[in-house]
């Protein structure tokens, strides 16, 4: 997180209501706590209003805030939160399927799909800033509730109660949804990054246009 | 255990939630599948790589725009209420 040469000031000057540090708390935090709400929402303008009422929830909460806490990890979660509800309440249209981009498997159990070693280490494809931005890509292709179940449990690492608690959903939905996100960003990774003649069998069998 | 019971239970046995019944039947079926070695290790590459992308250096931040700040900035002094 972001460091402020004086976090605890900046905290003090916060709860007095001084004008300055409201400037500086949404200047030197915000561009992370948009980035943030961007992977929830994905859309910019989304990202905007999330960020904007998040700190202003923030603002409102200032005086329950206790000097314990790191200020970033604290907006940070507020902005979570926020961007969950933003979620909800635009969750009108039935959602996508990930079907498609589940493993196959034939009468007797086994996999459709020959799986071949595609060779690329997560460390070589994490070298280069064009195929991380690829991965992050592959994460916004999920539809918003596998992807926000993939983010809360694999990249915050909060735990399945409490996932379940945000999400309104039972720890046997949050576990089942995070597998298939999982399984479903294993093969959109497989389709972008693997070579071609060894991605291909995998976009056939699952009919999906590559991009 | 065939391969399609084995791919049910990948998460709970990376979490190391699989009964020792379970985990068995599940190592001894990878012990001579190899495509599902393969795919269990593409499964933890994606979590591996998710998670490696979005640690605190790798994403790319830009500041927050001059408009958006005046905005909250405003919001909060004038009437406006957010709900
Ligand atoms: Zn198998």
């Amino acid at each position: 997180m972001e460091e402020v040469a004086n976090e605890a000031a900046l905290v003090v000057a916060l709860k007095n209501g001084e004008e300055w540090a409201f400037e500086t708390v949404v200047r030197v935090y915000g561009g992370r706590l948009l980035a943030v709400a961007r992977r929830y929402v994905r859309c910019d303008e989304d990202a905007s209003d999330v960020l904007q009422s998040a700190y202003l929830s923030a603002f409102r909460a200032m005086a329950h805030f206790e000097g314990s806490a790191q200020l970033s990890t604290w907006l940070h979660r507020i902005v979570v939160n926020t961007a969950l509800m933003k979620l909800r309440t635009r969750r009108r249209k039935p959602e996508e399927s990930i079907d498609d981009l589940l493993p196959s498997f034939q009468e007797d159990g086994h996999h459709v799909e020959q799986f071949s070693d595609w060779a690329a280490p997560a460390d070589v494809i994490m070298e280069r800033r064009e195929t991380r931005q690829t991965v992050r890509s592959c994460i916004d292709r999920l539809p918003d509730g596998y992807r926000t179940v993939l983010l809360l449990r694999d990249i915050e690492e909060r735990s399945t109660q409490e996932v379940a608690d945000l999400m309104r959903l039972t720890t046997t939905a949050v576990k089942v949804r995070l597998h298939r996100a999982r399984q479903a960003l294993s093969t959109l990774l497989r389709q972008e990054l693997a070579p071609e003649d060894q991605g291909r069998n995998v976009r056939q069998q699952a009919g999906i246009k590559g991009t | 255990m065939t391969c399609r019971e084995l791919t049910s239970f990948i998460a709970d046995y990376l979490a190391g939630e699989l009964q020792a019944d379970t985990r068995v039947a599940f190592e001894r079926h990878l012990s001579r599948c190899p495509n599902c070695v393969q795919y269990v290790a593409d499964y933890r590459r994606a979590v591996d790589l998710g998670q490696r992308v979005y640690a605190h250096d790798e994403e790319p931040v830009t500041d927050v725009p001059d408009d958006l700040v005046a905005a909250i900035l405003a919001a909060r002094g004038g009437k406006f209420a957010p709900d």
